[in-house]
Protein backbone atom coordinates (compact mmCIF):
# COMPACT_ATOMS: atom_id res chain seq x y z
CA UNK A 1 0.00 0.00 0.00
CA UNK A 2 2.72 2.44 1.07
CA UNK A 3 4.47 1.85 -1.75
CA UNK A 4 1.31 2.30 -4.22
CA UNK A 5 1.03 5.34 -2.17
CA UNK A 6 4.67 6.64 -2.89
CA UNK A 7 4.22 6.11 -6.64
CA UNK A 8 1.03 7.99 -7.10
CA UNK A 9 3.58 10.77 -5.24
CA UNK A 10 6.14 10.38 -7.27
CA UNK A 11 3.44 10.93 -10.43
CA UNK A 12 2.30 13.86 -9.25
CA UNK A 13 5.20 15.30 -8.37
CA UNK A 14 6.66 14.38 -11.73
CA UNK A 15 3.80 15.83 -13.37
CA UNK A 16 3.68 19.23 -12.21
CA UNK A 17 7.66 19.03 -12.98
CA UNK A 18 7.14 18.08 -16.37
CA UNK A 19 4.55 20.84 -16.37
CA UNK A 20 6.13 23.43 -15.01
CA UNK A 21 8.75 23.16 -17.70
CA UNK A 22 6.91 22.75 -20.47
CA UNK A 23 8.62 24.42 -23.03
CA UNK A 24 7.17 26.67 -25.16
CA UNK A 25 7.99 26.88 -28.76
CA UNK A 26 10.82 28.95 -30.33
CA UNK A 27 8.97 31.26 -32.85
CA UNK A 28 9.80 30.75 -36.21
CA UNK A 29 11.09 27.08 -35.71
CA UNK A 30 9.51 23.87 -37.80
CA UNK A 31 8.94 22.20 -34.28
CA UNK A 32 9.68 22.67 -30.98
CA UNK A 33 12.51 20.15 -30.38
CA UNK A 34 15.14 22.09 -28.28
CA UNK A 35 15.88 18.53 -27.18
CA UNK A 36 16.75 17.58 -30.31
CA UNK A 37 20.35 16.05 -29.96
CA UNK A 38 19.19 13.93 -27.03
CA UNK A 39 16.51 12.98 -28.67
CA UNK A 40 18.39 11.82 -32.00
CA UNK A 41 20.64 9.65 -29.32
CA UNK A 42 17.54 7.85 -28.16
CA UNK A 43 15.40 7.46 -31.05
CA UNK A 44 18.80 5.42 -32.55
CA UNK A 45 19.06 3.67 -29.42
CA UNK A 46 15.07 2.43 -29.73
CA UNK A 47 15.87 1.79 -33.59
CA UNK A 48 18.43 -1.28 -32.15
CA UNK A 49 16.03 -2.09 -29.64
CA UNK A 50 13.16 -2.52 -32.23
CA UNK A 51 15.61 -4.30 -34.46
CA UNK A 52 17.09 -7.03 -31.90
CA UNK A 53 13.70 -7.56 -30.15
CA UNK A 54 10.63 -6.00 -31.21
CA UNK A 55 10.36 -6.42 -34.68
CA UNK A 56 11.68 -10.20 -34.59
CA UNK A 57 9.15 -10.23 -31.88
CA UNK A 58 6.29 -8.95 -33.91
CA UNK A 59 7.35 -11.02 -36.84
CA UNK A 60 6.73 -14.14 -35.20
CA UNK A 61 3.67 -13.17 -33.87
CA UNK A 62 2.50 -12.27 -37.54
CA UNK A 63 2.98 -15.43 -38.43
CA UNK A 64 0.40 -16.82 -35.70
CA UNK A 65 -3.14 -16.97 -36.73
CA UNK A 66 -5.34 -14.10 -36.13
CA UNK A 67 -7.82 -16.83 -33.45
CA UNK A 68 -4.87 -16.69 -31.54
CA UNK A 69 -3.14 -12.90 -31.70
CA UNK A 70 -6.87 -11.45 -31.65
CA UNK A 71 -8.39 -12.56 -28.54
CA UNK A 72 -5.06 -11.67 -26.71
CA UNK A 73 -5.31 -8.56 -28.07
CA UNK A 74 -8.90 -7.95 -26.70
CA UNK A 75 -8.19 -8.88 -23.23
CA UNK A 76 -5.35 -6.14 -22.95
CA UNK A 77 -7.74 -3.67 -24.75
CA UNK A 78 -10.24 -4.24 -21.75
CA UNK A 79 -8.12 -4.07 -19.44
CA UNK A 80 -7.33 -0.64 -20.73
CA UNK A 81 -10.84 0.37 -20.35
CA UNK A 82 -10.97 1.24 -16.60
CA UNK A 83 -8.45 3.73 -16.96
CA UNK A 84 -9.78 5.25 -20.08
CA UNK A 85 -13.23 5.74 -17.91
CA UNK A 86 -11.38 7.81 -15.18
CA UNK A 87 -9.56 9.86 -18.09
CA UNK A 88 -12.94 9.98 -20.00
CA UNK A 89 -14.75 11.48 -16.46
CA UNK A 90 -11.59 13.57 -15.85
CA UNK A 91 -12.43 15.21 -19.12
CA UNK A 92 -16.16 15.75 -18.71
CA UNK A 93 -16.43 13.45 -21.67
CA UNK A 94 -19.71 11.76 -20.95
CA UNK A 95 -20.57 10.26 -24.04
CA UNK A 96 -16.68 8.56 -24.32
CA UNK A 97 -16.69 7.35 -20.70
CA UNK A 98 -20.23 6.04 -20.64
CA UNK A 99 -19.67 4.08 -24.09
CA UNK A 100 -15.90 2.43 -22.43
CA UNK A 101 -17.43 1.54 -19.47
CA UNK A 102 -20.69 -0.24 -21.30
CA UNK A 103 -17.52 -1.78 -23.47
CA UNK A 104 -15.74 -3.01 -19.84
CA UNK A 105 -19.29 -4.58 -19.04
CA UNK A 106 -20.02 -6.27 -22.26
CA UNK A 107 -16.74 -7.33 -23.14
CA UNK A 108 -16.13 -8.71 -19.27
CA UNK A 109 -19.13 -10.60 -19.53
CA UNK A 110 -20.55 -11.95 -22.47
CA UNK A 111 -16.93 -11.78 -24.48
CA UNK A 112 -15.54 -14.21 -21.45
CA UNK A 113 -13.60 -11.67 -19.31
CA UNK A 114 -13.02 -9.81 -22.37
CA UNK A 115 -11.36 -11.84 -24.90
CA UNK A 116 -14.24 -10.90 -27.51
CA UNK A 117 -14.82 -7.94 -28.72
CA UNK A 118 -18.40 -8.22 -28.49
CA UNK A 119 -19.21 -4.67 -27.77
CA UNK A 120 -17.51 -3.35 -31.29
CA UNK A 121 -19.92 -5.95 -32.97
CA UNK A 122 -22.41 -4.04 -31.56
CA UNK A 123 -21.76 -0.76 -32.85
CA UNK A 124 -19.91 0.60 -29.75
CA UNK A 125 -16.15 0.93 -30.98
CA UNK A 126 -13.42 1.88 -27.88
CA UNK A 127 -13.28 5.89 -27.24
CA UNK A 128 -9.39 5.92 -27.12
CA UNK A 129 -8.01 8.40 -24.31
CA UNK A 130 -5.38 8.64 -22.04
CA UNK A 131 -4.12 11.27 -19.40
CA UNK A 132 -2.14 13.58 -22.04
CA UNK A 133 -5.19 14.10 -23.51
CA UNK A 134 -6.98 15.10 -19.90
CA UNK A 135 -4.01 17.46 -19.69
CA UNK A 136 -4.94 18.54 -23.07
CA UNK A 137 -8.75 19.09 -22.14
CA UNK A 138 -7.56 20.86 -19.07
CA UNK A 139 -5.65 23.27 -20.87
CA UNK A 140 -1.90 22.24 -20.84
CA UNK A 141 -0.11 23.20 -23.72
CA UNK A 142 1.68 20.38 -25.73
CA UNK A 143 5.38 21.06 -24.80
CA UNK A 144 8.67 20.43 -26.56
CA UNK A 145 8.49 16.80 -28.81
CA UNK A 146 10.57 14.11 -27.14
CA UNK A 147 11.51 10.67 -27.89
CA UNK A 148 10.79 8.04 -24.67
CA UNK A 149 13.29 5.17 -24.50
CA UNK A 150 12.06 2.30 -25.09
CA UNK A 151 8.52 3.79 -25.37
CA UNK A 152 8.84 6.03 -28.31
CA UNK A 153 7.55 9.31 -29.45
CA UNK A 154 5.92 11.68 -27.14
CA UNK A 155 5.38 15.28 -26.34
CA UNK A 156 6.61 16.75 -22.79
CA UNK A 157 2.58 16.63 -22.16
CA UNK A 158 2.35 13.19 -23.49
CA UNK A 159 5.00 12.09 -21.54
CA UNK A 160 3.65 13.46 -17.92
CA UNK A 161 0.41 11.59 -18.84
CA UNK A 162 1.96 8.25 -19.87
CA UNK A 163 3.68 8.63 -16.17
CA UNK A 164 0.25 9.24 -14.20
CA UNK A 165 -1.75 6.64 -16.55
CA UNK A 166 0.81 4.10 -15.43
CA UNK A 167 1.62 4.76 -12.15
CA UNK A 168 -2.75 5.13 -11.46
CA UNK A 169 -3.58 2.58 -13.35
CA UNK A 170 -6.78 1.24 -11.35
CA UNK A 171 -5.92 -2.43 -11.80
CA UNK A 172 -2.74 -2.47 -9.72
CA UNK A 173 -4.58 -0.22 -7.29
CA UNK A 174 -7.72 -2.00 -7.27
CA UNK A 175 -7.71 -5.48 -8.93
CA UNK A 176 -5.38 -8.42 -7.28
CA UNK A 177 -1.62 -8.88 -8.10
CA UNK A 178 -2.32 -11.58 -10.66
CA UNK A 179 -4.75 -9.50 -12.97
CA UNK A 180 -2.12 -6.19 -12.80
CA UNK A 181 0.59 -9.06 -14.03
CA UNK A 182 -2.00 -10.35 -16.56
CA UNK A 183 -2.65 -6.80 -17.12
CA UNK A 184 0.99 -6.02 -17.87
CA UNK A 185 1.61 -9.37 -20.00
CA UNK A 186 -1.13 -8.74 -22.11
CA UNK A 187 -0.11 -4.90 -22.74
CA UNK A 188 3.30 -6.29 -24.08
CA UNK A 189 2.13 -8.71 -26.09
CA UNK A 190 -0.58 -6.66 -27.58
CA UNK A 191 2.38 -4.04 -28.69
CA UNK A 192 4.39 -7.37 -29.96
CA UNK A 193 1.49 -7.93 -32.06
CA UNK A 194 0.60 -4.31 -33.47
CA UNK A 195 4.19 -4.42 -34.30
CA UNK A 196 3.54 -7.58 -36.49
CA UNK A 197 0.51 -5.86 -38.00
CA UNK A 198 1.87 -2.52 -38.72
CA UNK A 199 4.93 -3.98 -39.80
CA UNK A 200 5.49 -2.48 -43.13
CA UNK A 201 4.06 0.71 -42.36
CA UNK A 202 6.99 1.03 -39.46
CA UNK A 203 9.61 -0.51 -41.18
CA UNK A 204 9.56 2.37 -44.27
CA UNK A 205 9.51 4.89 -41.46
CA UNK A 206 12.15 3.27 -39.28
CA UNK A 207 14.42 1.81 -42.05
CA UNK A 208 13.64 2.92 -45.92
CA UNK A 209 13.34 6.72 -44.82
CA UNK A 210 16.17 9.02 -45.66
CA UNK A 211 15.91 10.26 -41.87
CA UNK A 212 13.74 8.15 -39.75
CA UNK A 213 13.57 10.72 -36.79
CA UNK A 214 12.53 13.50 -38.35
CA UNK A 215 10.09 11.03 -40.61
CA UNK A 216 8.75 9.84 -36.97
CA UNK A 217 8.82 13.18 -35.52
CA UNK A 218 6.71 14.52 -38.25
CA UNK A 219 3.83 11.69 -38.00
CA UNK A 220 3.62 11.50 -34.37
CA UNK A 221 3.08 15.03 -33.90
CA UNK A 222 0.08 15.09 -37.18
CA UNK A 223 -1.16 12.12 -35.63
CA UNK A 224 -1.36 13.00 -32.01
CA UNK A 225 -2.84 16.18 -32.77
CA UNK A 226 -5.43 14.67 -35.13
CA UNK A 227 -6.19 12.63 -32.30
CA UNK A 228 -6.57 15.52 -30.05
CA UNK A 229 -9.15 17.64 -32.19
CA UNK A 230 -6.30 20.24 -32.05
CA UNK A 231 -5.90 22.24 -34.98
CA UNK A 232 -3.29 20.39 -36.86
CA UNK A 233 -4.41 20.67 -40.20
CA UNK A 234 -3.17 21.96 -43.13
CA UNK A 235 -0.11 23.95 -43.11
CA UNK A 236 -0.05 23.69 -39.19
CA UNK A 237 3.13 22.07 -38.60
CA UNK A 238 5.82 24.79 -39.47
CA UNK A 239 3.37 26.79 -40.72
CA UNK A 240 4.25 25.15 -44.26
CA UNK A 241 0.81 26.59 -46.16
CA UNK A 242 -0.57 24.14 -48.36
CA UNK A 243 -2.09 25.58 -51.47
CA UNK A 244 -2.65 23.91 -54.79
CA UNK A 245 -2.56 27.36 -56.48
CA UNK A 246 -0.01 29.11 -54.92
CA UNK A 247 3.00 27.56 -56.14
CA UNK A 248 4.81 28.83 -59.65
CA UNK A 249 5.02 24.89 -61.44
CA UNK A 250 7.03 26.22 -64.10
CA UNK A 251 9.61 23.10 -65.19
CA UNK A 252 7.69 20.82 -63.09
CA UNK A 253 4.40 20.26 -65.33
CA UNK B 1 -12.24 26.05 -99.44
CA UNK B 2 -8.77 27.26 -97.54
CA UNK B 3 -10.49 30.47 -96.49
CA UNK B 4 -13.29 28.20 -95.15
CA UNK B 5 -10.62 26.08 -93.12
CA UNK B 6 -8.83 29.23 -91.66
CA UNK B 7 -11.91 30.55 -90.77
CA UNK B 8 -12.67 27.51 -88.68
CA UNK B 9 -9.57 27.46 -87.33
CA UNK B 10 -9.73 31.09 -85.87
CA UNK B 11 -13.10 30.34 -84.40
CA UNK B 12 -11.98 27.06 -82.40
CA UNK B 13 -8.51 29.49 -81.82
CA UNK B 14 -10.72 32.20 -80.20
CA UNK B 15 -13.14 29.32 -78.60
CA UNK B 16 -9.82 28.03 -76.95
CA UNK B 17 -8.78 31.22 -76.37
CA UNK B 18 -11.53 32.21 -74.26
CA UNK B 19 -11.81 28.79 -72.73
CA UNK B 20 -8.23 29.14 -71.71
CA UNK B 21 -9.70 32.92 -70.20
CA UNK B 22 -12.18 31.87 -68.06
CA UNK B 23 -10.35 28.38 -66.59
CA UNK B 24 -8.57 29.96 -63.87
CA UNK B 25 -11.59 31.08 -62.69
CA UNK B 26 -13.14 27.89 -62.63
CA UNK B 27 -11.47 27.05 -59.55
CA UNK B 28 -14.15 27.06 -57.19
CA UNK B 29 -16.76 25.86 -59.51
CA UNK B 30 -15.57 22.06 -58.82
CA UNK B 31 -18.09 20.29 -57.35
CA UNK B 32 -18.29 17.87 -54.56
CA UNK B 33 -19.91 15.14 -56.75
CA UNK B 34 -16.84 15.54 -58.91
CA UNK B 35 -14.26 15.32 -56.06
CA UNK B 36 -15.60 12.22 -54.55
CA UNK B 37 -16.26 10.92 -58.40
CA UNK B 38 -12.64 11.19 -58.70
CA UNK B 39 -11.67 9.56 -55.59
CA UNK B 40 -14.29 6.52 -56.01
CA UNK B 41 -12.69 6.11 -59.71
CA UNK B 42 -9.07 6.16 -58.87
CA UNK B 43 -9.99 3.75 -56.01
CA UNK B 44 -11.53 1.63 -58.44
CA UNK B 45 -9.07 1.61 -61.00
CA UNK B 46 -6.38 0.89 -57.97
CA UNK B 47 -8.80 -2.24 -56.95
CA UNK B 48 -8.95 -3.55 -61.10
CA UNK B 49 -5.36 -3.11 -60.66
CA UNK B 50 -4.95 -5.45 -57.79
CA UNK B 51 -7.44 -7.87 -59.15
CA UNK B 52 -5.88 -8.09 -62.60
CA UNK B 53 -3.12 -10.82 -61.03
CA UNK B 54 -0.78 -9.28 -63.28
CA UNK B 55 3.28 -8.99 -61.99
CA UNK B 56 4.03 -6.55 -59.13
CA UNK B 57 6.39 -5.02 -61.80
CA UNK B 58 3.56 -4.20 -64.10
CA UNK B 59 0.87 -3.54 -61.48
CA UNK B 60 3.49 -0.81 -60.08
CA UNK B 61 3.79 0.64 -63.69
CA UNK B 62 -0.16 1.08 -63.84
CA UNK B 63 -0.36 2.96 -60.03
CA UNK B 64 2.33 5.55 -61.71
CA UNK B 65 -0.22 5.72 -64.55
CA UNK B 66 -3.29 6.16 -61.77
CA UNK B 67 -1.14 8.79 -60.15
CA UNK B 68 -0.80 11.00 -63.31
CA UNK B 69 -4.12 10.54 -63.97
CA UNK B 70 -5.87 11.65 -61.16
CA UNK B 71 -3.11 13.20 -59.20
CA UNK B 72 -1.45 16.71 -59.06
CA UNK B 73 1.42 14.95 -59.91
CA UNK B 74 3.55 18.49 -60.91
CA UNK B 75 2.48 20.26 -57.56
CA UNK B 76 3.30 17.28 -55.63
CA UNK B 77 6.62 17.36 -56.64
CA UNK B 78 6.92 21.03 -56.23
CA UNK B 79 5.84 21.21 -52.71
CA UNK B 80 8.24 17.88 -52.29
CA UNK B 81 11.04 19.86 -53.41
CA UNK B 82 10.31 23.03 -51.63
CA UNK B 83 12.62 25.77 -51.41
CA UNK B 84 15.29 23.29 -52.73
CA UNK B 85 14.25 24.34 -56.23
CA UNK B 86 15.41 27.68 -56.06
CA UNK B 87 18.29 28.14 -58.71
CA UNK B 88 17.53 25.12 -61.14
CA UNK B 89 16.79 24.93 -63.96
CA UNK B 90 13.19 23.49 -65.78
CA UNK B 91 15.09 20.52 -67.11
CA UNK B 92 16.04 19.84 -63.96
CA UNK B 93 12.63 20.41 -62.30
CA UNK B 94 10.76 18.45 -64.94
CA UNK B 95 13.40 16.07 -64.78
CA UNK B 96 12.83 15.78 -61.14
CA UNK B 97 9.32 15.91 -61.72
CA UNK B 98 9.25 12.52 -63.77
CA UNK B 99 11.72 10.93 -61.47
CA UNK B 100 9.64 11.61 -57.83
CA UNK B 101 6.71 10.41 -59.98
CA UNK B 102 7.82 7.01 -60.49
CA UNK B 103 9.34 7.25 -56.97
CA UNK B 104 6.24 7.46 -55.49
CA UNK B 105 4.66 4.65 -57.26
CA UNK B 106 7.10 2.34 -56.45
CA UNK B 107 7.09 3.49 -52.54
CA UNK B 108 3.21 3.26 -51.79
CA UNK B 109 2.82 0.48 -55.18
CA UNK B 110 4.93 -2.10 -53.51
CA UNK B 111 2.23 -2.06 -50.48
CA UNK B 112 -0.73 -2.74 -52.77
CA UNK B 113 -0.90 -6.12 -50.78
CA UNK B 114 -2.39 -4.08 -47.76
CA UNK B 115 -5.27 -3.14 -49.50
CA UNK B 116 -6.33 -6.68 -51.21
CA UNK B 117 -9.70 -7.27 -49.84
CA UNK B 118 -9.89 -3.36 -48.48
CA UNK B 119 -13.02 -0.99 -48.91
CA UNK B 120 -12.67 3.22 -49.18
CA UNK B 121 -16.22 4.35 -48.28
CA UNK B 122 -16.36 7.81 -48.87
CA UNK B 123 -18.11 9.56 -46.36
CA UNK B 124 -18.31 12.79 -47.45
CA UNK B 125 -17.29 16.20 -48.67
CA UNK B 126 -16.69 20.11 -47.87
CA UNK B 127 -15.02 23.11 -49.26
CA UNK B 128 -11.70 24.05 -47.64
CA UNK B 129 -10.28 27.58 -49.44
CA UNK B 130 -9.95 26.61 -52.69
CA UNK B 131 -10.02 23.17 -52.55
CA UNK B 132 -12.46 20.36 -51.71
CA UNK B 133 -11.77 17.80 -48.87
CA UNK B 134 -13.11 14.00 -49.32
CA UNK B 135 -13.41 12.53 -46.25
CA UNK B 136 -13.29 8.66 -46.54
CA UNK B 137 -13.18 5.54 -43.94
CA UNK B 138 -10.35 3.49 -45.08
CA UNK B 139 -11.10 -0.42 -43.69
CA UNK B 140 -7.99 -2.96 -44.39
CA UNK B 141 -8.40 -6.84 -43.20
CA UNK B 142 -6.55 -6.84 -39.83
CA UNK B 143 -6.69 -3.55 -38.95
CA UNK B 144 -9.02 -1.36 -37.36
CA UNK B 145 -10.67 1.31 -39.68
CA UNK B 146 -8.77 4.91 -39.74
CA UNK B 147 -9.49 8.05 -41.62
CA UNK B 148 -8.24 9.30 -44.93
CA UNK B 149 -8.88 12.21 -46.33
CA UNK B 150 -8.31 13.32 -49.99
CA UNK B 151 -7.67 17.07 -51.03
CA UNK B 152 -9.00 17.46 -54.58
CA UNK B 153 -8.52 20.75 -56.58
CA UNK B 154 -8.93 21.70 -60.43
CA UNK B 155 -5.67 23.36 -60.62
CA UNK B 156 -5.01 22.03 -64.27
CA UNK B 157 -8.68 21.98 -65.59
CA UNK B 158 -10.19 18.65 -64.71
CA UNK B 159 -10.21 17.61 -60.92
CA UNK B 160 -7.47 16.13 -59.08
CA UNK B 161 -5.93 15.22 -55.64
CA UNK B 162 -2.71 16.87 -54.55
CA UNK B 163 -2.86 15.77 -51.01
CA UNK B 164 -3.46 12.20 -49.12
CA UNK B 165 -3.77 13.08 -44.83
CA UNK B 166 -4.09 9.61 -43.23
CA UNK B 167 -5.14 9.67 -39.61
CA UNK B 168 -3.91 13.73 -39.41
CA UNK B 169 -0.46 12.19 -41.54
CA UNK B 170 0.07 14.33 -44.51
CA UNK B 171 1.45 13.19 -47.31
CA UNK B 172 2.48 16.14 -48.85
CA UNK B 173 4.80 17.26 -45.20
CA UNK B 174 6.23 13.62 -44.78
CA UNK B 175 7.33 13.60 -48.56
CA UNK B 176 8.92 17.06 -48.27
CA UNK B 177 10.74 15.96 -45.45
CA UNK B 178 11.92 12.98 -47.06
CA UNK B 179 13.17 14.85 -50.25
CA UNK B 180 14.57 17.28 -47.71
CA UNK B 181 16.83 14.40 -46.12
CA UNK B 182 17.77 12.62 -49.52
CA UNK B 183 19.04 15.99 -51.05
CA UNK B 184 20.86 16.74 -47.46
CA UNK B 185 22.50 13.52 -47.80
CA UNK B 186 23.66 14.30 -51.08
CA UNK B 187 25.09 17.52 -50.34
CA UNK B 188 22.21 19.28 -51.79
CA UNK B 189 22.75 17.67 -55.52
CA UNK B 190 19.69 17.29 -57.11
CA UNK B 191 20.65 15.39 -60.20
CA UNK B 192 22.42 12.93 -58.06
CA UNK B 193 18.73 12.44 -56.14
CA UNK B 194 17.20 12.67 -59.62
CA UNK B 195 19.11 9.75 -60.82
CA UNK B 196 18.91 7.58 -57.54
CA UNK B 197 15.49 7.86 -57.66
CA UNK B 198 14.69 6.73 -60.66
CA UNK B 199 17.33 3.93 -60.01
CA UNK B 200 15.21 2.96 -57.36
CA UNK B 201 12.37 1.91 -59.37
Amino acid sequence: MFYRFSLSHLAAALTLAALGACTAPQPGAEFNDPYEETNRAVHNFNKGLDRVALRPAGQAAAALPEGVTQPVQNFADNLSLPGMIINGVLQGDADGAITNFMRLVINTTLGIGGLADIAAEMGLEEESTDFGETLHVWGVPEGAYIELPGLGPSTERDAAGQIVDFALNPLSRLGTTDLARAGTASRAADLVIARGRLSDTIDSVLYESADSYAQSRLIYLQNRRFELGEPGGNGQIGGTGIDPFALDLEGFE
Amino acid sequence: MSQHVSRRLLLTGAVAGLAAAWLPRRAFALTSGQATGLVDNAVAEINGIIASGRSEAQMIRQFEGVFQRYGDTAYIAAFALGNDRRGKTNAQLSAFSDAFGTYLAQKYGRRFREFIGGQIEVQGARNVDNYIEVRTRAILRGQAPFEVDFHVSDRPGRPVFFNIVIEGVNMLLAERTEIGAMLDRRGGNLDALISDLRNAA
